[in-house]
């Protein structure tokens, strides 16, 4: 079974919500929508104090090409507009707006019926995407319209789906494959006509064997479709590691896939992208794990984005006593959340409790020259020598050293023995690094 | 404001290894070769082993305590290793003055002047024993005849190595052919009935404990396997010129030190270098070395001063050897 040479690590899984069918989670009183859940410019906000929302309707207009639109969740009076703690930890501008009833904008179709047929243009559909806030639903949030916009010079010929969910715990994309695969291939093909390709895989660990089963079944009858099993490993999610395993293609350092002729979306985006063209329906909600092993019942729901985290976890049981940790995302790539008033957001795929006994790290000891740390690195660095060079503030040496290369996905840290800070200090050496290109290309 | 949480940077899980495992781990795999050893040189091999350990761990403490007033780490089990190791490169009949003068020489000036665990360039416990080789040669190269309980400590009855009577019937003029008869056959050196080095004695035990390493993946093949495939070769090429003159490669695998020294002094963590392509390279420089002292150098073993070698060499090799980046070469399948 294909996976990618170079490093990675296996956590233990702790699916704990794998076989849990999806929810709908229940209309919260009040909603925040952050009007940056993109990378890219953050939408400007188009509705005052006061006014009567629908779900579905626009309320933060796309600032520039990278960057969506932002929609209301859910229909009622817009309170206030204001400041608010995100995931990241930094303030950022929202829209409160309190919850009336559930009043749909018209050009919604809300039927469960599966449209296969395939209306939109090309560029219809990459401004449809743009339109109804399409991003990225792994957790990087890049808006999907720029990806799917193959800039001249360049070509794609493959689409990457990546279903590979390695990061422990997370089950939401399992959930979906599962319970809305057709959806998923008709927003596979709607990917492919708007990359005017006619070919695509499906990257599936294979953790979840189910999904693989049916989504091979399903895939039969559409063309060009390829569900590809990969030997679980994290990090497969990663681009350029899930483009590596499933063609041997390598990303060059500091490009992008579509160097290597390849366009990677997530299973969750493919969803989002089938709603949007098929049915008009912009990016409201999203399927957000809940999940931890003190949580009383763990499972997956629909969740309107807006919503506060505490309403998830009161419905998941309740917030342990013990608790000490919330993250938002996996364990291994996730924020840690400082209360749970934080609204869930587009990019969020999961909210995991840690008790306070795995909440703390290990105290830091010296270094043993192991070389787990170089061992699975899946960018062949090595951690220790650039956590050393940032250590020291040799930031000219660490830039040599490729530290920009870095995805900052964890192996070394989570795998050092003597508990060392690595990603850490490899953060601050790769964040200098950034701005010091910044200034040469100024000057 | 509701309740406020740990925050920290991801990742949030670890693999719960700790040095302190590991080293542990190391120590387990060291166990089946020192119940062989104990099982063929008695008593002495016992006694050789508790002094090391205990004042290797005894030297830690006070140097960490009162010399370099830095917090006591001495329960990390890095200087259980070390005097494991210590022990097992040295004959059981060794007298305890000397071993606590080796151990004082490990932990104190190899390991310890440098900044303690991590720091040192060269391997603690082959410092040790090569101090001890050239300050006490004559104590140093006595070894016990293998006779179980009865072999004794200092009383033991000694004779040489295969190694020594090889090189020295060698020098002497006398054919191969006649000396080996004089030694143990290649299964008696497997099972280690021979004369020799505390822990270097069986192969089996030693290479028990290399599986046990491999599979706790406390070390990876790179080092050991390198080592004893360019011994192998290189001894198969010299036997193959001349064998009237050169032992053929299971007697060099066999006989001496280089499953110990591969397997467990080649490998230390500290001294080896940190990505595999270097680690190979680093196994073939030892695996030279170790051919070219035994066959033209004065000394009949040379596995310590060809890993000391080598270990001078990690520090350019991980400057210069790097890892192969992921992307550094445009591939497209």
């Amino acid at each position: 079974m294909k996976t990618f040479q170079k490093g990675g690590i296996h956590p233990p899984e702790n699916k704990l919500t794998a076989a849990k069918q999806t929810e709908v989670l229940p209309l919260p009183v009040s909603v925040a929508i952050p009007v940056s859940q993109h990378i890219g410019a953050p939408a400007t906000v188009i509705v005052n104090k006061g006014d009567s929302v629908k779900t579905g309707q626009v309320i933060a207009g796309s600032k520039g090409f990278v960057s969506v639109n932002i929609h209301s969740s859910v229909s009622g009076k817009v309170n206030k507009i204001d400041s608010i703690v995100d995931t990241t930890g930094y303030k950022q501008t929202a829209v409160f707006i309190d919850v009336e009833g559930d009043e749909w904008v018209d050009s919604v179709d809300r039927s469960d019926d599966i449209i296969t047929d395939i209306k939109l243009s090309s560029e219809e559909i990459i401004s449809r995407c743009q339109e109804s806030g399409i991003v990225g639903l792994g957790g990087a949030t890049f808006p999907s319209h720029v990806k799917l916009s193959v800039p001249s010079g360049k070509r794609c010929d493959l689409l990457i789906i990546n279903g590979v969910e390695c990061e422990p715990y997370l089950t939401a994309d399992h959930r979906l494959m599962l319970e809305k695969g057709k959806e998923i291939l008709v927003g596979i093909s709607i990917l492919m006509k708007a990359l005017k390709i006619k070919r695509a895989q499906v990257g599936i660990e294979n953790n979840k064997t189910d999904a693989i089963v049916h989504l091979k079944k399903l895939a039969a009858s559409f063309e060009g479709i390829e569900i590809c099993p990969l030997r679980v490993k994290y990090p497969q999610g990663a681009e350029k590691q899930l483009i590596k395993a499933l063609t041997g293609r390598e990303v060059p350092s500091g490009r992008l896939p579509i160097d290597v002729n390849v366009v990677v979306h997530n299973a969750g985006t493919a969803f989002a992208v089938y709603e949007a063209v098929q049915k008009n329906k912009p990016l409201i909600e999203r399927v957000v794990t809940i999940t931890g092993k003190t949580l009383a019942n763990p499972g997956n729901y629909l969740v309107r984005i807006g919503t506060p985290v505490s309403l998830l976890i009161e419905k998941a049981g309740g917030l342990p006593d013990d608790t000490g940790k919330i993250i938002s995302g996996g364990p291994m790539m996730g924020k840690a959340l400082i209360n749970t008033d934080i609204p869930v957001v587009k990019g969020m795929s999961g909210i995991i409790l840690f008790p306070s006994s795995e909440s703390d790290r290990m105290p830091s000891q010296p270094c043993i020259r192991c070389a787990k740390c170089v061992s699975v690195c899946p960018l062949g660095l090595e951690p220790y020598l650039l956590m050393l060079l940032a250590q020291k503030g040799l930031f000219e040496k660490a830039e040599e050293e490729r530290i920009t290369d870095c995805m900052e996905c964890g192996s070394c840290s989570y795998t050092c023995p003597a508990g060392r800070p690595l990603l850490d200090y490899i953060r601050l050496g790769k964040s200098t690094v950034i701005k010091m290109a910044r200034e040469r290309v100024v000057k | 404001m509701s309740t406020l949480f740990n925050i920290s940077l991801s990742p949030h899980s670890h693999s719960q290894e700790t040095t302190k495992k590991l080293m542990f781990g190391v120590v387990i795999a060291l166990l089946p070769a020192l119940f062989t050893s104990i099982f063929y040189f008695g008593y002495g091999a016992l006694i050789v082993t508790s002094v090391s350990v205990i004042s290797c761990l005894v030297f830690e403490y006070l140097i960490q305590r009162f010399l370099l007033k830095k917090p006591v780490s001495v329960t990390d089990g890095s200087a259980l290793v070390t005097g494991l190791l210590l022990a097992f490169n040295v004959p059981s009949n060794l007298p305890v003055h000397i071993i606590i003068i080796g151990s004082l020489v490990s932990i104190g000036i190899a390991k310890m002047t440098f900044g303690g665990l991590g720091n040192n360039p060269f391997n603690p416990a082959l410092v040790g024993r090569v101090f001890m080789l050239i300050s006490f040669p004559v104590q140093m190269t006595s070894w016990p005849v293998p006779a179980g309980f009865n072999t004794g400590y200092t009383d033991a009855v000694t004779g040489a190595t295969p190694l020594a009577i090889v090189k020295e019937g060698l020098k002497n003029g006398e054919p191969l052919s006649d000396l080996i008869t004089q030694i143990p056959t290649p299964s008696q050196m497997f099972l280690g009935n021979m004369g020799g080095s505390l822990g270097e004695i069986a192969a089996i035990a030693l290479l028990i404990g290399f599986v046990y390493l491999l599979m706790r993946k406390i070390i990876t093949w790179h080092i050991p396997v390198s080592i004893i495939a360019t011994i192998g070769i290189f001894t198969t090429i010299l036997w193959l010129a001349n064998p009237a003159k050169n032992a053929d490669p299971m007697f060099h695998i066999l006989a001496g030190g280089v499953l110990l020294g591969a397997v467990f002094m080649a490998t230390d963590y500290v001294t080896s270098p940190m990505n595999p392509k270097a680690q190979i390279i680093y196994g073939i420089g030892i695996g030279i070395l170790t051919v070219v002292i035994r066959v033209w150098g004065a000394y009949p073993e040379g596995v310590s001063f060809a890993i000391l070698i080598m270990n001078a060499f990690v520090p350019l090799m991980n400057r210069y050897i790097k890892p192969g980046r992921f992307g550094e070469e445009v591939k497209n399948g």
